[in-house]
């Protein structure tokens, strides 16, 4: 039986390796993957407090189940915009694109 | 005490393959550390118990997210597709560094104080897998816990998200 601090350890280390990520990268693509270690971080909390503090429910089964659903959705978005992006500055570094309409 | 173990394992590949992931200059090798990640994470669930929750997690992110990024490092950077080598500044990895750690620091900090209130059942349940059955039913049940209304929304969502993918990268002709 694995203590549930050891869960909260190891999720709260992913998510902050996610934001140092998302903090010192400059590329678009770069910068979805280091969300996409953050958003793994919280789904490791939600389904360990659910199992680990309340066995009876289901409910943060569920929220990890749609917060999956949604993660993938959210990427599918945000590369068919990056790959806009790039056709119009020629580039994928955040800095590039300073104005929306030109 | 054979689970311990696993987890120590599971724990060193998410967070070795985590921090790889955020320190490597190739995009590419990014996104391959990101499916070790993932995997990893997927023997989270499988080692609470949720068998359905780890396969939705390598059908879904593994095998899905994963191929999309690929693609788009494909699309995105033809010319420098070997060599695509990403240059950052020390004074922003510093900034960055220290950013995460005191977030680190603070959250730590949290959980150290409120880790000793919880109400952790005393009877440490048996890990046991949560069976098809009971998963169907609250995901397409309309009483309370189960979750008929955002598993429609969320369908919706999706549809929105495709045709919003396709218009939002489709070329402009002109």
């Amino acid at each position: 039986m694995i203590p549930v601090e050891c869960y909260f350890a190891l999720s709260a280390l992913l998510f902050f390796i996610g934001v140092f990520g998302f903090v010192t990268r400059r590329n678009l693509i770069a910068m979805l993957i280091s969300v996409e270690l953050v958003l793994n971080a919280v789904d490791i909390n939600f389904a360990a407090v659910n199992k680990l503090l309340y066995p009876q429910g289901m409910e943060g089964m569920f929220m990890t189940l749609f917060v999956i659903g949604v993660a993938a959705a959210e990427s599918a978005v945000a590369i068919a915009i990056i790959i806009n992006v790039y056709r119009k500055f020629r580039s994928d570094s955040v800095d590039s694109i300073t104005n929306l309409k030109n | 005490m054979g689970s311990i173990f696993v987890f120590i394992i599971l724990a060193a590949v998410i967070l070795i393959a985590g921090l790889l992931c955020v320190t490597t200059k190739r995009i590419m090798r990014a996104a391959t550390y990101m499916l070790f990640v993932l995997f990893g994470v997927a023997g989270i669930y499988f080692l609470l118990g949720y068998t359905f929750l780890g396969a939705a997690q390598i059908a879904v992110y593994a095998g899905g997210v994963t191929m999309i990024y690929v693609f788009a490092i494909q699309l995105v950077s033809k010319q420098t597709l070997q060599g695509l080598v990403e240059r950052i500044k020390c004074s922003r990895l510093i900034s960055g560094g220290l950013a995460a750690f005191a977030g680190l620091a603070v959250v730590g900090f949290v959980i150290y104080k409120t880790v000793l209130t919880l109400n952790v059942p005393e009877a440490a349940p048996a890990i046991e897998e949560v069976s098809m059955d009971k998963i169907g039913e609250a995901l397409v049940g309309s009483e309370k816990y189960q979750y008929v209304l955002p598993f429609e929304f969320i369908s919706l969502f999706l549809l929105a998200c495709i045709i919003g993918g396709l218009v939002v990268s489709r070329k402009e002709e002109d």
